[in-house]
């Protein structure tokens, strides 16, 4: 097998401040048909008939295996199968493992699939996107799953595209609770290429865009988690040895880009006044627990909560 | 023969203060002329919530202002700031 190909440090980060990485038409064009070949077609609906009965069926018919939580993940698919030459990818298997470490565990993986508006038709139903929500049953814990989005054909707009909000992942909610929140400044929808790979933090809120187009919209999601430790498992050669302590409000010229400290205090356009700081907070102690450094900050920020009378008392 | 119908504009702000910015937006129309859901707009509807009281939108909540649980002073949860505006719609029956 080809070396995996670890993440790098500013890519750890980014995933750490914005919970989620995109790598566009990462997957062979080959793999990507034998996908769509093994996952089968959507039949037409016939008078009356619902969606989920013919999503269920599709599910049945298709050649991608039933597999139990638990197994090895690198093991969970027939290696010669679409999905198991999509897990030796280099990209594929150095992401799970920069993220979760040497042996991550298979959870459970599904074929999405958003089906065009003559389907809801037939069913006398609206055809509506999918509210959004967190992939969570309240998770306080700081260590994360990771869900790998996989779109084996180009997705446009009209198909309406998997659509997550950035930056959202460390907000503690309890799953469906936020379907309220129908849209968000700086959400995204997945408009992509074919061979196009999400990375995600189990936490991002997200939700399937509506198809308006004619075409079956396919997405397949594998979540998964780690069983050894998921901390310092990227390429840590440009993991600076010592964090910056860098001028803070009163500055004279931009921040530098791209260091980690802007990368983690760079906030997302929907963040409140007040709670954006607690933000930072939070991407900053996900940082020290990847980087398994308590003494690392940014800014100030947790240094400032930190240092109090009380805490210098009872060093 | 007519009869009253809500619509409903829910705005989420920057603040507690009603012309702070939109983060983020619902719309749900109890006239059934037009459908909202997820995803719909990537442009709120108006910039802040003073914006949405001068087109005539009647608000009706906001969220309180709770103090911070002990132990619990940085977490993060729920979109804090959730205005909910109506208007209320005459429609043929």
């Amino acid at each position: 097998m080809t070396e995996p190909l670890r993440l790098t440090t500013r890519e750890v980060a980014t995933f750490v401040a914005r919970g989620f990485l995109r790598f566009d038409a990462a997957v062979l064009a080959e793999i990507n048909e034998q996908f769509l070949e093994e996952a089968g077609r959507i039949r037409d609906p016939r008078p009356g008939e619902r969606v989920h009965r013919i999503h269920a069926e599709a599910l049945a018919k298709a050649r991608i295996p039933e597999v139990a939580p638990g197994a090895p993940l690198f093991e969970a698919y027939p290696p010669e199968s679409a999905l198991g030459r999509l897990m030796r990818l280099p990209r594929v298997a150095g992401g799970f493992r920069s993220l979760l470490g040497e042996a991550p565990v298979f959870d459970h993986h599904f074929l999405h699939v958003t089906f065009p508006p003559k389907f809801h038709a037939a069913a006398s139903r609206e055809n509506v996107s999918q509210n959004t929500h967190q992939d969570s049953t309240i998770d306080p814990g700081a260590g994360f799953d990771v869900q790998l989005m996989y779109f084996p054909h180009a997705v446009t707009r009209e198909m309406g595209g998997t659509r997550f909000t950035p930056g959202t992942h460390l907000h503690k909610v309890s799953e469906a609770a936020i379907g309220r929140y129908q849209n968000m400044v700086g959400q995204q929808h997945m408009v992509c290429e074919a061979g196009t790979l999400l990375f995600l933090h189990h936490g991002i809120w997200h939700g399937g865009g509506v198809n308006h187009a004619d075409q079956a919209r396919y997405m397949f999601k594998i979540r998964a988690h780690a069983s050894t430790r998921q901390t310092r498992c990227w390429n840590l050669e440009d993991l600076p040895r010592r964090n910056a302590r860098r001028p803070i409000f009163f500055t004279k010229s931009a921040p530098e880009p791209d260091t980690i400290e802007t990368i983690l205090t760079t906030p997302e356009p929907w963040f409140e006044f007040d709670t954006g700081r607690l933000e930072f907070v939070n991407r900053i102690k996900l940082w020290r627990y990847m980087t398994e450094d308590p003494a690392y900050d940014a800014d100030y920020w947790l240094t400032r909560l930190e240092a109090t009378p009380e805490a210098q008392a009872a060093r | 023969m007519t009869a009253l119908r809500q619509k409903v504009l829910v705005l989420y702000l920057k603040s507690s203060a009603l012309d702070s910015p939109v983060t983020a937006w619902a719309q749900y129309d109890g006239t059934g002329q037009t459908l909202h859901m997820a995803g719909d707009e990537d442009e709120p509807p108006y910039p802040t919530g003073v914006a949405a009281l001068k087109d005539g939108w009647r608000l009706f909540q906001a969220s309180q202002l709770l103090p911070h649980a002990r132990g619990e002073e940085f977490d993060l949860a729920y979109l804090k700031y959730e205005f909910l505006f109506e208007q209320l719609m005459e429609v043929d029956r």
